[in-house]
């Protein structure tokens, strides 16, 4: 069955772009902040081909590894989390700013608002960031985030996912996002990751297991590039 | 052939820690000379207030150029404290707040200048994709009526609604996801 074209997306299905409609019922938050009236195209301008390149801070070392930022090692499948952050074009997004946040190996986030009776844990509060290097690449070392329960629907529970923040070229690349993980068996029963309708987009949300990337009596890999709307400007274009 | 792009998916409820540990709301100090303060409450279609919204915003400095490099009018100054970026959560009465300086005017398409305006991004639970819009200011009324984005809306109620309120101490800018009273919420072109 075809879903409804929503508003959004120049006009274009949801399913054909690759990204989730606001309004998608399954999900409920959606029902009272999907916004209703069409959406008005805004052409290209200097105003949305620059944007914060948000790389100027200095980013602390340790902040890309989760499992050292306690004086202990935190519970849960230890996991190195790699991958190249591109733009539309296919061309490494280079010193940009990405930022993760997820649950701990029980399922659990250090927030005051989850009520999820699994344990935290005293040596992960599940929050870290990096800037890519000359290549695009990234990499985060973490534990496997556990799935948890939510009020959506009955019995709902969310796969293990990672929310990454990700700046890229311009204010039009402006992404937030979750990396899966291959083979979870709530993918069927998630609004949130079924609310993108193409499949293979789906697909672009799941990270792939990567031996290469694991390393020995130490850490499972996974791989997960990321590819972002708009392009690099180079200041010969804008003329 | 070029790659195809990730999808977006909700920012969700437990943001908190990882984006807004450090205060990014005040672009400039509150003692800044010509500070601004910009002010205004996220509200759902039930009209309540969104309690766990960010609010981003982007935009150029006083003289109407932006800290990128694809902004390369060499002629405009830059200032390197300001960026030009701001975030902000939104608080228990869905408020979120920004310290900045009015920007300065932008080129628009085919040579037309833009009015001042102040890009804004808004993420929230409910929210698989962010919301786009603008903040225009409400003392530019001549720029206003001459910027090409806000004369292509005819509604003038929905275009009102870009457009911020003085309220003597600060601008208002608030924001309605649904309703009669919807902000007019923009969409890049393919």
């Amino acid at each position: 069955m075809r879903q409804q074209p929503s508003v959004g997306d120049a006009g274009r299905r949801e399913e054909d772009t690759g990204q989730p409609p606001y309004s998608y019922p399954d999900y409920r938050s959606t029902e009272l902040r999907a916004p209703e009236k069409p959406l008005i195209i805004l052409p290209k301008t200097l105003s949305d081909t620059t944007g914060p390149a948000y790389g100027r801070d200095p980013i602390d070392k340790l902040d890309n590894d989760l499992t050292r930022q306690y004086g202990g090692e935190p519970l849960g499948e230890r996991i190195i989390v790699t991958g190249r952050v591109l733009d539309g074009d296919g061309r490494p997004v280079r010193n940009s700013l990405i930022e993760i946040w997820q649950a701990n190996a029980a399922g659990r986030y250090t927030h005051h608002n989850d009520q999820h009776p699994a344990p935290l844990d005293p040596n992960f509060d599940g929050a870290g960031r990096c800037l890519t290097d000359d290549e695009g690449r990234y990499r985060f070392t973490t534990v496997k985030p556990g799935a948890y329960p939510w009020k959506n629907h009955d019995n709902a529970w969310r796969p293990a996912h990672i929310h990454l923040s990700l700046f890229g070229p311009s204010f039009r690349s402006r992404l937030i996002t979750q990396m899966y993980f291959p083979g979870d068996p709530l993918f069927g029963q998630d609004p949130i990751f079924q609310s993108v309708r193409n499949p293979a987009a789906r697909q672009r949300m799941i990270s792939t297991f990567d031996l290469e990337t694991t390393e020995p009596e130490w850490a499972l890999g996974y791989r997960f590039d990321v590819v972002l709307e708009g392009r690099i400007a180079t200041p010969m274009e804008n003329h | 052939m070029a790659p195809e792009t990730t999808p977006s998916q909700t920012i969700g409820p437990f943001f908190h820690d990882a984006l807004l540990a450090e205060d990014r709301s005040r672009l400039v100090s509150p003692d800044h000379p010509s500070a601004i303060r910009i002010e205004g409450t996220v509200y759902d279609g039930a009209g309540e207030p969104v309690p766990d919204a960010m609010v981003e915003i982007w935009q150029a400095n006083p003289a109407g150029r932006y800290d990128h490099p694809a902004d390369d009018r060499e002629d405009l100054p830059l200032d390197e404290d300001f960026s030009g970026f701001g975030r902000s959560g939104t608080d228990a009465g869905g408020k979120f707040s920004f310290v900045t300086l009015e920007p300065g005017p932008a080129p628009g398409p085919d040579g037309q200048a833009q009015a001042p305006h102040v890009m804004v991004s808004i993420f929230a639970r409910g929210l698989l994709k962010r919301l786009v819009t603008r903040i225009y200011f409400p003392d530019e009324e001549e720029a206003n009526a001459a910027d090409p984005l806000l004369r292509s809306i005819e509604d003038p109620g929905f275009r009102k609604t870009l457009i911020a309120r003085d309220e003597g101490e600060y601008l208002r800018f608030d924001v309605h996801l649904q309703g009669e009273d919807q902000t007019a919420f923009f969409e890049f072109p393919g």
